[in-house]
């Protein structure tokens, strides 16, 4: 298998098939999640954790596991990473945890992670591995922090609510009310303002992707430079 | 040879298992304190903001008494009341009730009751209820569940113990109805509970209130 460029990588990500709005997976904690910021952040930041984890130790072990066992033993190191992170948000974020409750453990179902465990890091150095973990774990949590974003802000006309949760009593005051008079929104923070934000998301992505697929294909056109494209 | 080609898998998937369950056992070993920690921490927390730090002299966490499952508080199994002290007298007492008719299931309250029948303070500690609806009644998002500090059964008469739309005292939220019944409902019990069982609660030298079914 030929080598994959960082670039080509962090841009799969983040973008070109992001875990949330590329390839769909792991809806049900993004949308059940979504609905502040804070939550957003938290659960994409756990999410990214595991699998920084579990992409890094699939891949070191990637020679040594037979094909027959693999799946048991991705599953097997997924499961643990999500524990350890579970006990330890338990530990130092205990009100964030009480918050994100049955999601945290949920993350092992998260497809994504076992999605990018057989289909990249078990084929690739630890570099790329590493560096995939990262990349897909912060678009997942970029395409949750919008969706938190919108959702808060419409739903409940705030942003940055039960910033304290994670960062301390001081960041009480972080939480940001533009409209005092507005009233909410109830749509927007149950679970159908969730997929209808997601849809729109999408819808976005797609709308961008076939623009900037125009530009390219206007672009050899207009310029007789080859163009350099990852 | 077919066996070799079976055991190979066989006891590194079994190698795999070992390490995995001896990392989540040193790192359970190594957060079991800190959680524990942080457990009591929150809890306590909350157990201040019904009975204030200043009010009592004592450690609310282990001055506790059992309250057997009862069907005024709503509970199926036991759980632990937190007395406050001065003076050696115990002033109030802080305790789970629980909803069972909320909107979306049970919803558990911590009461807190002082030595005189008054309702001290109330707080939701875990519900299901509709988000941007039944939801206000956590004190983060309104301050509704505070209207019933200083409530007592006297005051207003327990026929008045309803919510306004029902001809009570109390106002219900806006769009939802059946949450703040439930939980007037619920703490009108509280406080029949505690005046049934108001002698066992404030003997300072019990541990246990004796079962008892009325």
């Amino acid at each position: 298998m030929s080598e994959v460029s960082y670039r080509r990588i962090a841009r799969d990500g983040f973008w070109d098939n992001n875990p949330a709005l590329a390839q769909l997976l792991g809806l049900c904690p993004l949308l059940a999640v979504s609905g502040t910021i804070v939550n957003a952040v938290s659960l994409g930041l756990a999410t990214t954790l595991v699998l920084i984890g579990s992409n890094v130790t699939v891949s070191l072990i990637r020679n040594a596991v037979p094909k027959e066992i693999r799946i048991p033993v991705f599953v097997l190191v997924i499961a643990a990473f999500v524990t350890i992170v579970e006990l330890l948000m338990h530990a130092y974020l205990y009100d964030l945890y009480k918050i994100l409750g049955i999601f945290v453990p949920l993350i092992v179902t998260n497809c994504a992670i076992i999605g990018r465990a057989e289909a990249f890091a078990s084929k690739q150095r630890v570099d790329r591995a590493l560096l995939d973990g990262l990349t897909m774990g912060l678009g997942f949590t970029c395409a949750l922090v919008v969706l938190g974003t919108l959702r808060e802000f419409i739903g409940f006309g705030t942003l940055f609510a039960n910033t304290h949760l994670v960062l301390g009593e001081w960041a009480r005051e972080l939480t940001l009310t533009p409209f005092p008079d507005y009233r909410g929104f109830l749509l927007a923070v149950l679970p159908p303002g969730a997929f209808i934000g997601l849809g729109l998301l999408i819808a976005l992505k797609n709308v961008i992707d076939r623009r900037l697929e125009q530009r390219r294909a206007a672009l050899p056109a207009a310029t007789a430079a080859p163009v350099t494209e990852s | 040879m077919m066996l070799r080609a079976l055991l190979r898998p066989t006891w590194l998937l079994g190698l795999f298992a070992v390490v995995a369950t001896g990392l989540l056992a040193f790192t359970y070993e190594n957060t079991r304190e800190q959680i524990a920690q942080s457990e009591r921490n929150a809890l306590l927390r909350r157990l201040n903001e019904l009975i204030p730090e200043a009010q009592h002299e004592n450690d609310l966490l282990t001055d506790t008494i059992e309250i057997p499952a009862n069907d005024l508080l709503g509970t199926t199994a036991t759980t632990t009341g937190y007395r406050a002290r001065r003076a050696g007298r115990i002033e109030a007492i802080a305790f789970t009730a629980v909803a069972p008719d909320g909107y979306n299931g049970a919803i558990r309250l911590l009461v807190a009751i002082e030595r005189d029948g008054r309702v001290a303070g109330v707080r939701v500690v875990s519900h299901r209820e509709t988000p941007g609806l039944g939801d206000a009644i956590e004190i983060e998002r309104s301050p509704w569940i505070s209207g019933f500090d200083g409530r007592s059964l006297s005051a207003p008469n327990p026929t008045r113990w309803r919510v306004r739309k029902d001809g009570g005292d109390f106002e219900q939220l806006t769009g939802a109805t059946i949450t703040p019944r439930a939980i007037v409902k619920a703490i009108k019990n509280s406080l029949q509970f505690f005046a049934m069982h108001r002698d066992t609660l404030l003997n300072t030298g019990t541990t246990t209130v004796s079962q008892n079914h009325e």
